[in-house]
């Protein structure tokens, strides 16, 4: 990284970023399309306006996912029904069995249609092509297509909300994991699973194909001098993700078709009936569903490291570590999906394979985070906002890690499996981890997107009410799994009450802050205060920085030299 | 797009689509490894009888079950039975079809526990055949077994002292279904 760091200002200093644009203009004879024109978003073939484009998509799927958390808390809020009673709302909400529907709706959403697209379809689309000196991705036609697929495939799931699914009620409530029997034709003979599997069919391959862009991007496109162990680590996590895509994504693909063929044209892939195993389903799913949570946190990794540098003024502690610790996770990543599944009867030994194995992971995330706290010290530390971000993502995150290796314990989780210790373990790593780290990326490079200044004040606002609500929502959730609280139920006995009334607390202060970042949202684009290129100064040293902000509709026209 | 990018991105794509194959492979895959480890509970099929008998005696009980609505009864002729280990005995399975139409039935099996698959060799079975059972009558199913000697070698299995070999019939379709129309002609 330090070779990096020092050659990357003069890179950009040579070559008079600011006039790439004009020349960009006098070179093809055209000019920037206008930002109303609907066919500069429904054909883009620019890496920053699809990047922007997943973005906002991420942000309204967000929202719903939001919503629907709210809506699950709201529920939980006291023992018995409040709102899938039948009468709430004139009967709007309908049964208990709508709240599974909600629970399995929200983690599809967050997953699939909120991380993924904004970590890596936003940030990275963005910034990888910024970071590594090249003009935009190589493939910038498919580029859009994996944007448009998209909101397809959000389409296909919201659908299945609304069509039959089991006897006498609407859409699929098996939870995210989609197991069968619950997501075959005997429990869910409805449209609405076969929707759900035709939506995660469409995400898979709109998720492959920007995966294989970025990888072809990153291993043919650096610029002149930016060798793999010059190039910044966000695009080396973006590259680890890819990879992990190409190779995860078409499992899910494969065991989905397999249910679709089960549930439609009898096969009996996974029905005991006809000699198959559901435990073959699970199998599947989490050799899928491992490297997909590893997924959904390594593009944050890479943002942090480098806000954490950026704020301490510092080159990120033990790039090569760095770099390689997330490699070894991705890796590793591919061998430890049994331990989602200790309960469904399996060899001791097996077991014992499987804990080892994910306690190894336990190292190269050490690494990082330790690192992390390296480069901080004895670093200028500015607490601005994206840095207040990174700091309390790196604490949440290792309380994550710590309840995730109490859980890959085989004896502990078998008395921890689907409980609220485990909702409270994934949300720590993914709610308060993958979602800070979106919020770092989000007011790092707030400026060098959107070309206007942020309010400071409201972004702090932000970030407190988040890390405070967020906090609140989770953490009496661990004392509820420890007390046997199951997930994935409606209502609960009243010796549950107190947490989860705290957790509902919790969730309204998360809303108000979220509320600031729309306040500060709406304020940035009111005020519109001219952004400087590099507003963070020498801590801020990738290449995104020598540009304009925002930067030129095409930039590198001389391609940065990397020293 | 430079040859070297082409490249990159075909063997990207034949990457993505050989994970698509692995994972159907995953099927044949997994009930080999399952047939060779006993894994979770498979059994293993023997051609002869056993050769070694040991002086010491296992449980064996028999489990039936039948799918929801499938019109049969099915029972074991003895609860349970205790054998050496090692020696090859044979006990039977009870079927009435208690509906007035063809049945066309299959039955899938698992003993438990798990670690015993291993050594619960079948030599003589009527598991994942289709079988049709006119109206009205009980047919007996033989079930031809021995427990391995080499369990008593394993220091995981060495404590198991009794096993359970479970049966499940599910309805398997169609015959009754042209039954019923046979009966409709009949009435025309």
């Amino acid at each position: 990284m330090s070779a990096d760091t020092k050659s990357a200002p003069e890179a950009g200093h040579g070559h008079g970023h600011d006039h790439g644009h004009d020349q960009a203009h006098d070179d093809h004879g055209h000019h920037d399309p206008k930002w109303y024109s609907p066919a500069r978003w429904l054909f883009s073939t620019n890496h920053k306006d699809i990047g922007t484009l997943y973005l906002l998509f991420a942000l309204g799927a967000g929202t719903v996912g939001m919503i629907f958390s709210g809506i699950m808390r709201v529920e939980l809020a006291e023992p018995g029904l409040q709102l899938f009673n039948g009468t709430a709302f004139g009967g709007f909400f309908g049964n208990p069995e709508n709240y599974n529907v909600i629970t399995t709706m929200h983690g599809l959403i967050m997953i699939f249609f909120m991380v993924m697209p904004a970590l890596i379809g936003g940030f990275g689309n963005w910034f990888v092509p910024l970071m590594i000196g090249a003009p935009d991705m190589a493939m910038p036609r498919m580029n859009n297509i994996s944007f448009w697929l998209l909101p397809v495939s959000f389409t296909l799931l919201i659908l299945s909300m609304f069509v039959p699914g089991p006897p006498g009620a609407n859409g699929f409530g098996g939870g995210w994991v989609l197991y069968p029997p619950l997501s075959s034709h005997d429990a869910n003979p409805g449209l609405a699973m076969d929707l759900v599997i035709f939506s995660l069919h469409v995400a898979g391959i709109s998720s492959i194909l920007g995966a294989i862009n970025f990888i072809v991007t990153i291993l043919n496109m650096r610029a002149p001098g930016m060798t793999l162990h010059k190039m910044p680590l966000f695009a080396w996590s973006v590259l680890v993700t890819a990879f992990l895509l190409v190779l995860a994504l078409p499992v899910l693909a494969g065991a989905l078709t397999m249910l679709l063929t089960d549930r439609n044209f009898g096969s009996k892939f996974f029905e005991p009936a006809g000699g198959g195993d559901p435990i073959m389903f699970q199998h599947l799913f989490w050799f899928f569903g491992h490297p997909e949570v590893y997924i959904m946190i390594l593009p944050g990794f890479g943002i942090i490291s480098h806000v954490i540098s950026t704020f301490s003024k510092k080159p990120v502690f033990g790039y090569l570590g760095m770099a390689y610790a997330m490699v070894s996770i991705g890796v590793i990543g591919f061998i430890v999906w049994a331990h989602h599944m200790y309960t469904v009867g399996m060899n001791v030994n097996l077991k014992a394979y499987f804990v080892a194995a994910t306690m190894v992971i336990a190292v190269p995330t050490g690494i990082k985070i330790f690192s992390w706290i390296a480069t901080m010290w004895g670093g200028s530390i500015e607490f601005k906002v994206p840095m207040l971000w990174a700091i309390g993502f790196i604490f949440l995150f290792t309380v994550g890690g710590v309840t995730g290796v109490v859980l890959a314990n085989a004896g502990v989780d078998h008395a921890l499996h689907d409980t609220y210790y485990v909702v409270a373990h994934f949300h720590y790593v993914l709610s308060l981890g993958a979602v800070f780290t979106l919020f770092c990326g989000w007011y790092y490079w707030f400026e060098k997107m959107w070309g206007v200044k942020y309010n400071g004040f409201l972004g702090g606002l932000h970030f407190w009410f988040m890390f405070v609500g967020s906090n609140m929502v989770f953490f009496p959730q661990h004392f509820l799994g420890l007390n046997g609280m199951p997930r994935r139920y409606v209502d609960y006995t009243p010796a549950f009450r107190e947490w989860h009334h705290w957790s509902t607390i919790g969730y309204y202060v998360v809303l108000v802050g979220m509320a600031f970042f729309f306040v500060g949202l709406i304020e940035a684009m009111v005020r519109r205060r001219k952004a400087e290129a590099n507003p963070w100064g020498e801590g801020a040293t990738t290449l995104e920085w020598t540009l304009s902000s925002p930067p030129p509709f095409h930039q590198y026209n001389d391609l940065p030299r990397v020293r | 797009m430079t040859p070297k990018a082409r490249l990159t991105a075909f063997i990207l794509t034949g990457g993505a689509v050989g994970m698509l194959g692995l994972s159907f492979a995953a099927e044949p895959l997994y009930s080999t490894f399952c047939r060779i480890t006993g894994f979770g509970g498979t059994t293993q099929v023997a051609t002869a009888p056993s050769r070694k008998v040991l002086d010491q005696t296992v449980r064996i009980r028999f489990d039936a079950n039948v799918d929801e609505g499938l019109p049969i009864t099915f029972k074991p002729v003895e609860p349970y039975i205790d054998v050496k280990v090692g020696e090859t005995v044979m006990s039977f399975y009870e079927v009435t079809n208690t509906s007035e139409g063809q049945i066309k039935a299959m039955a899938s099996y698992n003993v438990a526990p798990d670690k015993a698959g291993k050594y619960f060799n079948k030599v003589e079975c009527f598991c994942f055949k289709e079988k049709i059972f006119q109206p009205g009558k009980t047919e007996k199913l033989p079930v031809i077994f021995y427990v391995s000697a080499d369990m008593a070698d394993d220091p995981l299995a060495r404590d198991v002292k009794g096993i359970t070999l479970s049966y499940t019939y599910y309805f398997a379709g169609e015959v009754q279904a042209s039954a019923r129309l046979e009966d409709a002609s009949a009435v025309n």
